[in-house]
């Protein structure tokens, strides 16, 4: 009788259309389900990966609901399901489950100003945000878009920053915490690039994702800007294994990060200790 | 539903043995001194009708230490979900606690998305609650955290009243079951004077266990979040999780997949997990956010008294006293609780 109900660990067979090695570690996936199904995503979720034998990790879809039939991941390598797909190719298959999580609050987000900051990893999930907002930009008011990477070699998105750079009413900062030869770039952490931003604080909504230690220093600068605690948005990396609230283990006080979160608003989580 | 019978103490073994040939039977069965273990039976002698509460909680009916999930073959994209419906079973002897133990889960495992395979155990079981008469021991808790008498989440409900059980009905199929076994008669009124002059009894022996009163728990444990008290637990605790896996309320689980050895066919599998291990919330930049054995612990107690209050209406404490009485560096909630009430007060 209940075997009617659905599993929610069902995973669906997804099929990898495209792969590209980014940088020595990140590797680009585009990725579609039989029937070029729609994924049905909202910018900022993630879909549990499964690889059979080795087993399923948490990550984000970085292409833009926008784009529709296919979607896109890239994959940092970290350990064993990670490091399985980056010996995948073309005409292999993943398992996907998902999309879990609530992500940006696109609607929420419209006729605001926008203070987009990503730093290393973090620009992946920005990523989908960042594309969709390109694709529906009237609905927004300002665009500002904050880069930071470790070196220049671990810039990730390197063709698309430069054509969002030349969109009119965005402007792009990009800056890399130690240069290299050839970088002609900005080097310094991406703090710094947050004061030189005019901002009308009441009208801004900022959104961070980046490593855990980025987000002390870079909230405390949207701070200063006197930006609402419930206009930044921040997007919280917590070791998830179910994505459906069940297995315990992305928790943050009574917050399961894979079904409140993993965005969550700066006020909702800054009494928590063990958040930031 | 929710009527009384009475089932004589000399037809209990008859009871038991009818049952057992219909479907398994598992009950609490001694292992030693002083402890007990839910087991397979098929004889009513073979049950520990005065028990502490067992080593593990019957939450292994509903939630097994390992269960598959699913198969799949390498060679075909597809991954088959499995949701095993176990054979129909029924646990005898589920101390109160215990049954407020299963509501929880229940809870948890019912909020939307459901977990399918918890949900199909629990359709093939059938729970008989047992009362405790008196206390099992003083690690027990169960009048501070109101579950020392029956509400709910069982199928019958047994109270030895000295010759007989009295037993309420809390389901449709409970009563059948009861009523199918020929065993059972409509209670009459001497026998439900009994009943109460237990329950009266009772209301003597079991007092508040802890100094901090039931209303006030929550607001004790998130006034001292930052207490040296979690410092001091953490320097004894060994991390070992053996308080989390005898907890009836702890459900936290890992998935991992196995590979059979033709290296092609495999499961996907779900195994208990626990918040005391280092690895359980560590992320892939090793970045962990509850590094220290003391934020671990506290994880555990909040799980219990504060997190859901918020996010289920309720505490995920029984009162069953087993962290305590497994725990190998004499870690006690009845303690923690008391010495974090005293430093809530100043
Ligand atoms: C919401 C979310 C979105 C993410 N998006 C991306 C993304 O777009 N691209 C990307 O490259 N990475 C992303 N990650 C990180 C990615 O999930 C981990 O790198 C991955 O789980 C590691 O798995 P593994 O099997 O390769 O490594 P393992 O061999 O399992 O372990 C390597 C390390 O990763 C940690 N880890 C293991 N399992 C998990 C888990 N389930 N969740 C988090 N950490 C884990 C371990 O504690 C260990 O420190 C995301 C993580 C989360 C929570
Ligand atoms: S049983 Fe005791 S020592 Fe073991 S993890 Fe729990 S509190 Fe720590
Ligand atoms: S990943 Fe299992 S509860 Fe969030």
């Amino acid at each position: 009788m209940t075997a009617l109900l659905e599993s929610p660990y069902e995973v669906m067979a997804g099929k990898i259309l495209k792969t590209r090695q980014w940088t020595d570690l990140e590797k680009y996936f585009e990725v579609e389900l039989p029937g070029r199904k729609d994924l049905g995503h909202e910018p900022g979720q993630f879909v549990m990966i499964s690889v059979p034998g080795v087993g399923e990790a948490p990550i984000s879809v970085s292409s833009s609901p926008t784009r529709k039939g296919s979607f896109e991941f890239v994959i940092r390598k970290a350990g064993g399901v990670t490091g399985m797909l980056h010996t995948m190719k073309e005409g292999d298959s993943v398992g996907i489950r998902g999309p879990f999580g609530h992500g940006f609050p696109t609607q929420r987000l419209e006729g605001y100003d926008l203070l987009m900051i990503g730093g290393g990893c973090g620009n992946i999930p920005l990523h989908s945000l960042i594309t969709f907002v390109l694709d529906n930009r009237s609905k927004f008011g300002k665009v500002d878009i904050l880069v930071g990477c470790k070196t220049p070699e671990t810039v990730l998105f390197a063709e698309e920053l430069k054509d969002w750079a030349k969109r009119p009413n965005v402007r792009l900062d990009l800056t890399v915490d130690r240069g290299g030869p050839g970088w002609q770039g900005k080097v310094g952490l991406i703090t710094k690039l947050i004061p030189g931003i005019p901002t009308d604080p009441q009208r801004t909504c900022a959104v961070v994702v980046g490593p855990p230690i980025m987000y002390k220093f870079v909230i405390q600068e949207l701070l200063k800007k006197e930006i609402p605690d419930d206009q930044i948005l921040v997007s919280m990396e917590r070791h998830m294994k179910c994505g459906v609230g069940k297995c315990g283990h992305c928790q943050i006080a009574q917050y399961y990060c894979c079904r409140e979160g993993p965005v969550f608003t700066f006020k909702e989580i800054r009494h928590f200790y063990e958040a930031i | 539903m929710n009527h009384y019978m009475v089932l004589k103490k000399k037809d209990f073994n008859a009871f038991i043995e009818k049952l057992s040939k219909k479907m398994k039977v598992a009950a609490p069965v001694r292992k030693g001194v002083k402890n007990f273990a839910f087991e397979e039976v098929t004889r009513g002698d073979a049950i520990s009708r005065v028990s502490l509460p067992t080593i593990l909680p019957p939450k292994k009916y509903f939630m097994p230490q390992r269960e598959t999930i699913q198969t799949f073959d390498r060679a075909v994209p597809r991954w088959n979900s499995v949701v095993s419906e176990n054979d129909a079973i029924v646990i005898f002897g589920v101390h109160t606690c215990d049954l407020s133990g299963i509501q929880f889960l229940n809870a948890v495992m019912g909020t939307p998305p459901k977990d399918a395979n918890y949900l199909a155990r629990k359709a093939n079981i059938t729970v008989i609650g047992l009362e405790c008469n008196d206390y099992c021991d003083a690690y027990a808790s169960c009048k501070a955290m109101k579950t020392h008498l029956p509400s709910g989440g069982y199928d019958l409900f047994f109270t030895d009243i000295g010759d007989a059980f009295m037993v309420q009905t809390g389901s449709a199929a409970g009563e059948t079951l009861a009523q199918e076994t020929g065993f059972f008669t409509t209670a009459d009124t001497g026998e439900q004077k009994k009943l109460g002059n237990i329950r009266k009894k009772k209301e003597k022996i079991f007092k508040d266990e802890i100094s901090v009163k039931y209303a006030n728990l929550r607001t004790v444990f998130e006034k001292t979040v930052q207490s040296e008290v979690w410092e001091d637990i953490g320097s004894r605790c060994v991390a070992c999780g053996n308080c989390t896996n005898v907890c009836p309320t702890c459900y936290c689980f890992d998935i991992q997949d196995e590979i059979d050895l033709n290296l092609r066919t495999g499961r996907r599998v779900r195994v208990w997990d626990g918040c005391q291990n280092e690895e359980f919330a560590k992320v892939a930049g090793g970045e962990n956010f509850r590094r220290k054995r003391g934020q671990r612990q506290r994880h555990r107690y909040m799980r219990k008294f504060a997190y859901p209050m918020e996010k289920y209406g309720t505490y995920a404490c029984t009162g069953c006293g087993r962290c305590t009485r497994t725990c190998m560096a004499k870690i006690s909630l009845k303690e923690t609780i008391h010495a974090l009430g005293e430093e809530a007060k100043s």
